[in-house]
């Protein structure tokens, strides 16, 4: 067999293979139970929404244990693969409360390189803006080309404060004068957004380790918040993320971005299952009013495919 | 991952061979493990399909069953077909013939093009001798235009002045009338990111793509995508006639199966990889190494080009046979660092070993970092010769002194202390893991039990 063969070959069988998954399940029985190669279709259906081979075959399994009555429609069987994955996130599903007995309440953002840090900082600037509280922005990414003014033109468009330093500065620094600052001046909201790091970094983790201990100095319970951007084109690698900023930082949950686009995110499910997670929020676009609440029915309609098909 | 899965192949295939038969139940077993490591990798699953069943036609052979090792055999048959999607190396860029030729950037939000425009301009400057000016697209995204600008300041790059309100198909025709009334070579046109099922931003693009004619489009994309990288890379392929693919991230721990997907779908080659935030991580794509880490099995070819580069290979011996009793001293720490420092730091070089997955992360959490690395270098050279053969002499007086020679603390001094205890009880770890040892090929001889001789080599 030659190569050139092979690999053409496989290209055409890539457009077919993924378009008859885009078919649908079409529900076949043995007796009651779902057959083989329904199954496989579901599994597969799965790891395309990226739940990861062994998420994928678990949920599976717990499907084809499953009795269903004898001219199920496979729309019936998507619900119910729906039900099992809303049972896995409904608990996870906690949306980001204000507390204003915090003065201010400090929200940290921290993630891998251009996850959506910045602009989630500003989507949740504006929420709290349009609620008349008073908010500061703290440019602590000190490091990235124009992070500064990426976060002012943030700052101008939810009417916030921005506080910031000079490129190279040390990121630890500008937050704990922005904490001080804030108090100072009556800030209820005190978004801290920080340079992207990849979580294998260890120069970059210990900066954010130091970050968060500046914090903690000036407010032991702070961050009150921690949150880990996640990009939703994130595959299994979300959970080394995960893993190791859980290990930095105090991450109180995730924010999941760009779910406006094809990726489905499915790997929040494996997160859910593995770290018990809370995830606040998913971002659906670029603009200050593209954050939503993340709602787990919804979320797993959507990895099954069932909002659009049927 | 890599040593656990030719376990559970090398087991499987032991048990098979017993019986004396093999069935085709029996291989599809098998390669049920092997699909689990490319999905766990971020293979898309049409092409982790596709490869199984490649690679079961060949696996059934009488190759695989004679072998000695056939769980390993069956990982070298993957590991080529891997290569072969993956294409061959050194698929260089293509320079301007009729100046000024245009490189345009496209991709998903976040994925790394500003970044990469600077680094590849900065390469086709330092590498090519070509004369290149830079032009931001980005509308779109907040200060996207100062970031590029910034960058072009820091790396002595000429960018395009910023006009505020001008469009994307404005910017495009005003960057290439200034590329040829200044005589460029080379303009590089960053494009804001934008989602593959955004019709009226991938029609912007069309436009800009048909406008330019680039010499190169360059697909920009992160290492870490998951099941939705071929997505992506078909639908940009069909508005636009990719030239290739540049997969940022590269230093990330991600297994990057991304790179496969994408290859396997567009047909495209990846031309170059990032591998860091500054301007200079840009590097070469090799095939094998990729197809290595899609396994898990580690870097083992990067590894030995690095430590042939750049380690005298008697010293490495000397080093090695005390590094695998677990007894280095800060001399030897000293030489480590330095050798180390030259070969792109210590995470990237654990990270190219075979099975030490796991000891990464160690590293990682031990905080053993290139910063710290000029530290340590800094506390090893504030100790008196004694010192440093018998670490066990530095107590407190001593520790206050070099401190204050080195200009770090005390904390830093016994971080450093127990970090040369860690490091001689990891690498008395790693010394059993080769059992031909260091000796033969320096370094590599840490790589993989039982492997044939220049298997995942070039
Ligand atoms: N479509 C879409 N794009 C998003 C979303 N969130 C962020 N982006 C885009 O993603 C890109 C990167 O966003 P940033 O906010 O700069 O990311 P970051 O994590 O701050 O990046 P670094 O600071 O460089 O690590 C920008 O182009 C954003 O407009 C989202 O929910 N949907
Ligand atoms: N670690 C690492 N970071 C990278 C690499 N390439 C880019 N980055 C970082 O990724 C983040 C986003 O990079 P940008 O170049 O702004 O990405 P972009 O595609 O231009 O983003 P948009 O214009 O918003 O779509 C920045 O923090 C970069 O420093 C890489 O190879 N390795
Ligand atoms: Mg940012
Ligand atoms: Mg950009």
């Amino acid at each position: 067999m030659s190569s050139e063969s092979w690999l053409s070959r496989l290209r055409k069988g890539l457009s077919k293979s993924s378009s008859r998954l885009t078919e649908g399940v079409t529900a076949v029985l043995t007796g009651r139970r779902l057959d083989a190669e329904a199954i496989e279709e579901l599994e597969e259906t799965l790891i395309l929404a990226d739940l990861g081979p062994s998420m994928a075959s678990r949920l599976a399994r717990t499907l084809s244990q499953k009795r269903f009555e004898k001219n199920v429609e496979s729309r019936e069987v998507l619900r119910f693969l729906t039900g099992l994955i809303t049972e896995v996130l409904e608990p996870i599903a906690t949306p980001l409360i204000y507390r204003s007995d915090k003065k201010p309440h400090i929200i940290l953002t921290v993630g891998v390189n251009g996850s959506g840090k910045t602009t989630t900082v500003g989507k949740l600037a504006q929420q709290h803006t349009k609620k008349g509280r008073k908010v500061m922005l703290a440019a602590a990414d000190t490091f990235r080309a124009a992070a500064v003014e990426q976060l002012e033109v943030w700052g101008n468009r939810t009417c916030s404060t921005v506080v910031s330093a000079e490129t190279g500065a040390d990121a630890a620094s500008l937050a704990y004068k922005s904490i001080e600052q804030a108090k100072s001046d009556g800030t209820q909201v005190l978004l801290i957004d920080t340079a992207g790091r990849l979580h294998n970094k260890g120069n970059l983790m210990a900066e954010l380790e130091k970050i968060v201990r500046v914090i903690k100095k000036i407010d032991p319970e702070a961050p009150h918040d921690c949150v880990l951007v996640l990009d939703a084109t994130t595959g299994q690698n979300a959970i080394a993320q995960v893993e190791f900023f859980q290990k930095t930082a105090p991450i109180t949950g995730l924010i999941v971005t760009k779910l406006d686009g094809s990726a489905k995110g499915g790997v929040l499910v494996a997160l859910a299952d593995k770290f018990k997670i809370p995830v606040h929020a998913v971002g659906v676009g670029e603009t200050a009013e593209d954050l939503q609440p993340f709602e787990a029915h919804d979320f797993a309609e959507s990895l099954v495919g069932l909002e659009i098909e049927c | 991952m890599f040593d656990s899965l030719s376990g559970r192949l090398n087991e499987v295939f032991e048990g098979l061979k017993r019986r004396g038969t093999l069935k085709e139940n029996d291989v599809d077993l098998a390669l049920r493990d092997v699909r689990i490591a490319l999905l766990e990798a971020d293979v898309a699953l049409p092409v982790a399909r596709d490869l199984i069943k490649k690679v079961k036609s060949e696996a059934v052979g009488e190759k695989v069953l004679k072998s000695v090792t056939p769980g390993q055999m069956v990982i070298k048959v993957v590991h080529d077909a891997l290569v072969e999607i993956l294409g061959s190396d050194d698929i260089k860029l293509q320079i301007p013939l009729n100046p000024p030729g245009a490189y345009l950037m496209v991709g998903l939000q976040g994925s790394g093009k500003t970044t990469t425009s600077a680094k590849i301009s900065q390469y086709l400057i330092e590498k090519e001798n070509q004369k290149v000016l830079m032009a931001s697209l980005d509308v779109a995204r907040p200060a996207a235009q100062e970031q590029l600008k910034i960058l072009g300041e820091q790396a002595g790059i000429t960018t395009l002045p910023i006009i505020e309100g001008q469009p994307p198909i404005e910017i495009t025709k005003r960057a290439m009338q200034a590329g040829s009334l200044g005589g460029y070579d080379a303009v590089m046109l960053d494009t804001a990111g934008r989602l593959a099922i955004d019709e009226a931003l991938m029609a912007e693009l069309a436009a800009i793509y048909a406008q330019v004619k680039p010499i190169e489009t360059l697909l920009i994309a992160d290492a870490m995508t998951g099941q939705d990288a071929v997505n992506t890379a078909e639908q940009f392929k069909q508005r636009l006639d990719l030239t290739g693919i540049i997969l940022t991230r590269v230093d990330g721990d991600s297994r990057g199966g991304a790179a496969l997907s994408m290859r396997a779908t567009t047909g495209c080659p990846i031309k170059l990889i990032g591998t860091g935030e500054k301007l200079d991580a840009i590097e070469n794509f090799h095939p094998e190494r990729i197809a290595g880490r899609i396994l898990g099995m580690g870097d083992v070819v990067s590894l030995v080009e690095r430590v042939n580069e750049s380690v005298e290979e008697e010293e490495a011996e000397r080093l090695a046979a005390k590094a695998k009793k677990g007894q280095m001293d800060f001399n030897d720490m000293a030489d480590q660092l330095r050798q180390v420092t030259n070969m792109g730091g210590l995470s990237g070089l654990m990270g190219m070993l075979p099975g030490v997955g796991k000891m990464k992360k160690q590293m990682t959490e031990a905080n053993v970092d290139e910063k710290m690395i000029l530290h340590q270098q800094a506390i090893i050279q504030s100790m008196t010769s004694r010192e440093r053969l018998k670490p066990k002499l530095i107590q407190a007086s001593r520790k206050r002194r070099i401190a204050a020679g080195s200009g770090t603390t005390v904390q830093e001094v016994n971080k450093l202390l127990k970090q040369l205890t860690t490091l001689n009880k990891m690498m008395k770890k790693m010394g059993k893991m080769g059992n031909k040892g260091l000796s033969r090929h320096g370094l590599s001889g840490l790589g993989m039990p039982g492997f044939p001789p220049g298997f995942g080599g070039v």
